[in-house]
């Protein structure tokens, strides 16, 4: 086997919170992320998904390191991003590339679409003009739009074309690793299609590896090789797909999978509505941050933080409910 | 081949921009008006020298006070028999000349400390911005009384004293700005992509913060105009004998009774000019505002 192109350990982001009162500093935080480790490995999907607020976003600006964590490592191809000098981190991400979400926002509306995906190459100081311009005629080609489309501005595109502008600009340092933050839920469902699809065929023909990020469980089972499940800032459960959708273990798997539409009305699949809503990450619930909202709450739940635990298969889940077994 | 064209495209796209913007001005009666009058002005300043029927500078004794359609004399002359309307004309000059050199001054100066304030923030932003509070307590005139009698007197003095005093507006427009462009996504996506502070800065930030810029620098100029005229007629601006609309109004004032004339047309002219730049200026901010359909 190989080894992982990226290695996260323990990676925790608290962002400190304003004291009400003024000059005192307050020791309460937000525990955003709260102890994230994962491998991924080369050529391979790792989807992330949980609610909104759960800390998947933060996670995905922690591993390009553009905010710098509370602690933990970051490990790319073996050297650790964190604490990295500037000079060297600034050469190191160019193998790290994102797409964000917000197609109409992520574009600089000032500049021309050449400009923008020839950007990192001018940052970098790759090539000079004419081979930046030939790289961008060559990347629009790739992602499906046209050679003239490089000298207009993003306001004449469309959302879906925009992300495919982001997903140009992406590419163009030949990036191994490209984290997709939510690169779809802002587009209407038959454009995500064209857009899911185009990033599947980039990976098949760059070899590329992907993080994505998603809060569409659809989205993410098409995509995905491997998928880890997020609640309050922590891994709750990480399998391969298939382990994932056919044998999940954590409720708050379950639950989350039950929320998926029946595809047809005579399935007779059991809803699982949780109660409340995701609790304050300032104060999360003391033991097992789930306790509160699971159906199968224990006593042991609201005392003793669960562990991750292997259940075989690749597949590891934090729950009292698998020690029990 | 291809490229040719798609060049030939794009300059077409910066055009038609351009085009529309200058149209929507054009369409709002106002803003016209108000560009009107600016040309007017700027075309006055240029040609003073072929304009004028007479130098300003140049007394006669025999023809002193004399009334508005005087012959020879457009406007008449003022007690020194000096012609009033080659003061007016060589008095633009100055106005032009402060007003766009004193904006410029404090727009530069004023912005480059308010992206400073802005993008870095902390304690950049808290020690820029008390320094400006405190600039901005003093009231203008005031400030600039006191800084002409520092400086001296003079013209480039006159445009430094009120370019100091247009600092503190600038640069709160430009950190406001600043502000909210520094939180857009696409700065996020810049700083992911390994851009350093001073690109993100003048090649995103700042290009995207320029439109109220531009608006504010335009009202400026008028009130600019207006400050060169105050200090003029307190006898700070520049130096008697040369024209200023300022120093005209200062003449006239101790004949007002008799011969009002000798106030009223600088008067006149200072009011047209500054409600012409004003309405220019309200007419700038529609038409930049892309949510504003003229």
């Amino acid at each position: 086997m190989s080894e992982p192109l990226l290695k996260v350990r323990d990676l925790r982001k608290y962002f400190p919170i304003d004291s009400p009162i003024p000059f005192k500093r307050s020791n309460q935080s937000v525990k955003a992320v709260d102890g994230v480790s994962f491998d991924v490995m080369p050529g391979e999907t790792l989807g992330v998904v949980g609610e909104s607020g759960c800390g998947k976003s933060t996670m995905a600006r922690l591993v390009n390191q553009l905010i710098p964590p509370s602690s933990g490592t970051v490990e790319f191809r073996g050297e650790n991003l964190v604490g990295m000098d500037a000079k060297k981190l600034r050469e190191t991400r160019k193998s790290i590339q994102m797409v964000f979400q917000d197609p109409y926002a992520s574009l600089d509306p000032r500049k021309t679409v050449g400009e923008l995906i020839a950007e990192p190459l001018v940052i970098h100081r790759i090539g000079d003009k004419a081979s930046q311009k030939k790289r961008v005629l060559e990347l629009l080609e790739v992602v499906g739009l046209s050679h003239y489309h490089a000298k207009r501005y993003p306001y004449e595109f469309s959302g879906g074309q925009r992300q495919r502008i982001n997903i140009a600009r992406a590419l163009v340092l030949n990036p191994d690793i490209i984290i997709c933050d939510e690169p779809v839920s802002a587009l209407d469902v038959s454009v995500q299609a064209q857009v899911i699809n185009l990033l599947k065929e980039l990976q098949r023909d760059y070899n590329l590896t992907y993080i994505f990020i998603s809060h569409d469980l659809n989205v993410v089972r098409y995509m995905c090789d491997r998928i880890a499940v997020m609640y309050l800032g922590k891994i709750v459960e990480m399998g391969t797909y298939k382990e994932i959708y056919e044998n999940p273990k954590h409720p708050y798997t379950k639950a989350l999978l039950s929320a998926i539409p029946k595809e047809s009305p005579h399935d007779n699949k059991e809803r699982i509505i949780l109660k409340d809503a995701v609790p304050n990450p300032i104060n999360p619930p003391t033991g097992c941050h789930f306790h509160e909202r699971c159906p199968y709450m224990m006593d042991i739940c609201s005392t003793k933080i669960p562990q991750l635990m292997d259940t075989g298969n690749g597949h590891i889940a934090s729950c009292h409910l698998l020690e029990e077994n | 081949m291809a490229e040719s064209q798609a060049i030939l495209q794009a300059s077409d796209v910066v055009e038609t921009n351009e085009r529309s913007l200058f149209k929507k001005l054009i369409r709002n009666r106002f803003a016209a008006f108000g560009l009107f009058i600016m040309l007017l002005l700027i075309l006055t300043a240029i040609f003073a020298p072929i304009l004028a029927t007479h130098s300003p500078d140049k007394m006669n004794v025999t023809k002193t006070l004399l009334g508005i359609g005087a012959e020879g004399h457009l406007l008449g002359t003022d007690n020194y028999g000096r012609d009033i309307f080659s003061r007016l004309v060589y008095g633009a000059r100055i106005s032009i000349l402060v007003g766009l050199g004193a904006v410029l001054f404090g727009a530069v100066i004023g912005s480059l400390l308010g992206v400073i304030a802005g993008y870095f923030g902390g304690k950049f932003d808290s020690i820029i911005m008390r320094i400006m509070d405190g600039l901005s307590a003093f009231p203008f005139i005031l400030l600039a009384i006191t800084l002409m009698s520092v400086l001296g007197q003079g013209l480039l003095n006159v445009i430094i004293a009120i370019g100091i005093g247009n600092i503190p507006g600038f640069a709160r427009v430009v950190r406001g700005q600043v502000l909210s462009v520094k939180q857009s996504e696409y700065i996020e996506v810049t700083r992911s992509l390994g851009a350093k502070h001073g690109r993100i800065i003048f090649h995103h930030v700042l290009p995207n913060s320029i439109a109220p810029l531009i608006v504010y620098a335009t009202m400026s100029i008028a009130g600019a105009i207006i400050s060169e005229a105050s200090l003029s007629f307190l006898g700070l601006g520049v130096q008697p004998p040369t024209a200023s609309w300022g120093s005209m109004l200062q003449d006239g004032k101790n004949f007002l009774v008799l011969n009002p004339h000798m106030a009223t047309i600088p008067g006149l002219a200072i009011l047209i000019t500054v409600v012409g730049i004003n309405l220019f200026g309200d007419g700038l901010r529609d038409a930049l505002d892309p949510k504003m359909k003229v």
